[in-house]
């Protein structure tokens, strides 16, 4: 028996994994359609490489990777591509995003796969390569990319592998049931990934010892592996990435960092299924177990649900009763979220369908003040103060929020699930976690624009200083210069200014002159007005052209008393 | 179709706030039995009459606030407070005391300040100070154990009793007399061994003083029920009695006519017991993380210690529960928990750089 440890908190909800073990992991009908998201991974979404119309086979690519932190999407069966539009995720938010509708066409045909036999002659980088064009990412929750996982660029050696079969959240039962019937295939995934991480000298499967199916499923495969599998008492949440590597090694995370920093990969029992399922066989990942469950369905078990699923059909074709239903949750009752339709899709992330009856999880109670009781303390799993937050998240005190590191709280709701005064804690931190960024963020544009301003003032003082400069210098040259010329009088000035005007002044004799002659000018445009309209009229011209130059000629006429008018004045 | 949204956990646990409430009304029922049989009626006239009073006081203050009334009075909490100070009060005080009392723990200490959650001071104590220093002959004046009764004389029946309540008439003499610390505190001039020869109160006792040590017998086990259902840590109460206890073997003197008496009158006389498990546990007012409850305690015990050995008052629980919820706040700034992935311990002044 390995030693484990022990984590601060934790708490003991109701397990209820029973109800959905009683069957073997079964299959739905292929449902008419499937709506496949192009982001359920963290990183990028896959950009589409199929166009509206196409046929697709079970297992095609539809969708590829957008650069290193992303993963391919498959088609999970065949059919036509009749929609690549947006649609409602598998998010708690609700919201829409890119997604590829395909219309099945109820063959189920594979494209041709090609596996590889021999992993342990293949370098880790082409098997990486096929990690991530089998468009495998973590299936435990967060759906990081596996092969980046396994691959994170750090000098530091992978000296643990820890494979996270904890599963502590009540009700889900996806990763026992898979390991009670594919612990073989199972073993071979993590025989995969060791062989990506050079070896690793410690391997080890953390299991809570409430699957003891599971744990002897397993155990006839790990001999003389070097696999450990380690199993520990059952608490919620175990199966914290930060809390398993604790129970497992005695090593503590350090805040901020991940495991690889600390020579250690986590990865979900599930994702090893499919990586050797990707390696092995060559298949894709486009399906996943699924566990259905909750008194308003009669039917509860596991499912091997095609990605892409929607909601309603699983929840159909188990008899759900939406009168009874109190919520239908995505994930775990501590960690799940609940949907707000039953059209969204199945994801690689989904490994539940709750759909427990109003009896079962009942409405949410009002809040009651905090009394401070300490009770969501002593459960805390990061020996946070959770009392506190909550009092400085309902002050806005950031400062206060950081002090008492909001930052390591893992939302998994222990403290929410003991308040006595049931008080939604993780939404409050939730909440001042992104308000906190929000402001961090806002901080680092007000310091880009001040800067900006900063610089634009300097800038600006230093044009100023150079045309301040530039004056000088004038003032200078202007004032050399009077005192090298002549010095002129004041009555000189006016002299001059004087002689200037006079000058340009004409003599009442070229006045005359010059008013005549624009007399004599008028008077011989008249003339030509005249001659113009009097051949018009004589040759018949249209009577809007000799309107015009009838016009044109008492124009002229006009002008000509005009300058006569002024030789008359002048005269006088 | 739409469904109700609700974001996670969507489990929760069976506590609730009420029921904690009701959980500590029920743990002081041993002490109460103790008082009552020890010291008649008297106290549980004085914890009806609180409840009476604090309920409808709670309730008339959260009208004018315009707050539901179901919603907050379901929370037991003004019951809670009302029961502490009944007990806490000498019984047979007149019914004035124990209203006005209630009052100013109801409106004043808790309500003023924002209700359930928000009391900066144990509403209780508030009362109780209050009460202490505004009618010092009333709230002295403590009933003498049915064991050190004269021959032929006994407590007022019940009806009797509620007479002697309402007339507001000094109980008949002989029927009341000093406490245990009151006594110890005025016998100047002689040893421990010869108090304990003389004065009946602890020659017929087993080892605190006559109906005084079954009444912390009885708070002391309520303390436990409640421990045991994780109402509260171990904390507080265990640094506080065990300050209490090293500050009497400190100062014992070996009993001396100078020493302020044994340890084991200091934990189970007065109100020592009620102190640790009822009253210093009150989460509102008290510290928030358990190494701040260790200090919380340790300095309620250091204090009762010092008023009762040094001071003018023979008890102090109240004057130093009061006295720890001052400095509550500021013990929490210095007094987080280390956080997992973290090497220190932060303080919650701590400043981020801009």
């Amino acid at each position: 028996m390995r030693q484990t440890w022990v984590t601060p908190g934790g708490v003991h909800p109701p397990e209820n994994k029973h109800q959905s073990l009683t069957q073997p992991i079964g299959s739905l009908p292929i449902p008419e359609k499937l709506v496949i998201p192009l982001g359920q991974h963290i990183g990028a979404p896959a950009i589409a490489c199929v166009k509206l119309g196409d046929k697709v086979l079970k297992g095609q690519k539809i969708a590829d990777p957008a650069g290193t932190v992303s993963v391919a999407i498959h088609a999970p069966t065949s059919g036509t591509v009749s929609a690549i539009e947006a649609r409602p995720i598998a998010h708690s938010s609700g919201m829409e995003a890119l997604c590829i509708e395909i219309t099945t066409d109820g063959h189920d045909q594979w494209v041709a796969l090609s596996g590889i036999s021999d992993f342990e002659h293949t370098t880790p980088e082409a098997l990486l390569s096929i990690i991530t064009d089998a468009g495998i990412a973590g299936m435990g929750g967060a759906g990081f990319p596996t092969a980046v996982k396994l691959n994170p660029g750090y000098q530091r050696p992978i000296d643990t592998l820890i494979v996270n079969a904890t599963e502590c959240e009540p009700y889900i039962t996806a990763d026992d049931s898979l390991i009670r019937e594919r612990a073989e295939e199972i073993i071979e995934g993590i025989r995969i990934l060791s062989h990506i991480l050079g070896n690793p000298s410690t391997i080890l499967i953390g299991i809570e010892d409430n699957k003891p199916e599971a744990i002897q499923a397993l155990e006839p495969h790990t001999k003389d592996t070097g696999i450990n599998v380690v199993s520990f008492p059952t608490k919620y949440p175990s199966g914290g990435e930060k809390q398993l590597i604790y129970i497992l090694t005695g090593e503590e995370l350090p805040s901020g960092q991940i495991p690889a920093d600390i020579g250690m990969v986590c990865v979900n029992i599930g994702t090893t299924y499919a990586i050797k399922r990707a390696v092995v066989e060559g298949e894709p990942l486009v399906s996943r177990v699924t566990t259905m469950t909750g008194e308003a369905c009669e039917i509860n078990r596991n499912y091997d649900v095609l990605i892409g699923t929607p909601v309603s059909h699983m929840l159909d074709q188990n008899k759900f009763d939406a009168e009874k239903c109190s919520r239908v949750i995505m994930g775990g009752p501590m960690m799940g979220f609940s949907l707000t339709s039953k059209d969204i899709p199945i994801v690689k992330t989904s490994n539940c369908i709750l759909a427990p009856s109003i009896e079962e999880i009942p409405h949410n109670e009002p809040a009651q003040p905090c009394i401070r009781c300490g009770m969501c303390a002593e459960a805390c799993p990061a020996s946070l103060l959770p009392q506190q937050l909550f009092w400085y998240s309902q002050a806005k005190d950031h400062d206060r929020l950081q002090s008492h590191n909001l930052f390591d709280c893992i939302e998994c709701g222990a403290c929410s699930y003991v308040c006595p005064s049931n008080i939604p804690l993780v939404q409050h931190y939730r909440s001042s976690k992104s308000d906190i960024k929000k402001a961090e963020e806002e901080k680092i544009k007000s310091s880009q624009a001040r800067e900006r301003f900063e610089f634009r003032q300097q800038r600006i003082e230093q044009a100023d200083k150079e045309r301040e400069a530039k004056r000088a210098a004038r003032r200078e040259a202007a004032l050399q210069a009077k005192k090298t010329a002549t010095p002129n009088s004041a009555a000189d000035i006016v002299a001059a200014a004087q002689a200037r005007a006079a000058a340009k002044k004409l003599s009442p004799e070229q006045e005359q002159a010059k008013l005549e002659r624009a007399v004599s000018s008028a008077e011989m445009r008249v003339k030509k007005a005249q001659d113009k309209l009097d051949t018009a009229v004589a040759g018949d011209e249209p009577e809007d052209k000799i309107k015009i130059l009838s016009a044109a000629l008492s124009g002229a006429q006009q002008k000509f008393e005009k300058a006569k008018t002024r030789l008359a004045e002048q005269s006088n | 179709m739409a469904f109700k949204q609700v974001t996670s956990p969507h489990a929760h646990g069976a506590k609730s706030t009420a029921k904690v409430m009701k959980l500590v009304v029920w743990a002081t029922i041993p002490g109460l039995i103790a008082l009552t049989w020890h010291f008649g009626w008297g106290s549980l006239i004085n914890v009806a009459l609180a409840c009476i009073t604090a309920v409808i006081s709670e309730a008339l203050v959260l009208k004018a606030r315009r707050r539901p009334l179901g919603f907050y009075l379901g929370d037991y909490s003004a019951v809670v407070t009302a029961v502490l100070l009944g007990l806490a009060l000498p019984p047979l005080c007149p019914w004035w005391v124990v209203v006005i009392g209630t009052i100013f723990s109801v409106v004043i200490a808790k309500q003023l300040f924002g209700g359930l959650g928000y009391n900066p001071f144990n509403p209780a104590m508030v009362g109780y100070v209050v009460l202490l220093i505004s009618f010092p002959v009333q709230m002295t004046t403590w009933v003498t154990p049915i064991a050190l009764l004269p021959e032929g004389v006994n407590h007022p029946d019940f009806i009797e009793s509620l007479r002697l309540v309402f007339s507001s008439l000094a109980p008949v003499d002989g029927v009341t007399g000093a406490t245990p610390l009151d006594s110890f505190k005025h016998t100047s001039g002689l040893t421990v061994d010869q108090i304990y020869q003389q004065d009946p109160l602890f020659s017929q006792a087993m080892f605190a003083g006559v109906g005084w040590e079954w009444v912390n017998l009885g708070f002391l086990a309520g303390g436990i029920i409640m421990l045991s259902n994780r109402l509260f840590t171990w904390h507080g109460p265990v640094a506080m009695l065990g300050t209490l206890a090293l500050m009497s073997i400190i100062f014992w003197d070996s009993g001396s006519s100078q020493s302020p008496g044994s340890m084991l009158m200091h934990l189970f006389s007065g109100a020592s017991m009620m102190g640790a498990f009822f009253i210093l546990t009150d989460p509102v007012s008290s510290t928030v993380s358990n190494r701040g409850r260790l200090i919380y305690g340790a300095l309620i015990g250091f204090l009762v210690y010092i008023i009762r050995a040094w001071g003018n008052y023979p008890d102090a629980i109240a004057f130093a529960v009061l006295l720890a919820n001052f400095s509550a706040p500021f013990i929490d700034n210095y007094t987080l928990p280390r956080t997992y992935g973290h090497t220190d311990r932060r303080k919650a002044t701590e400043r981020l750089n801009d």
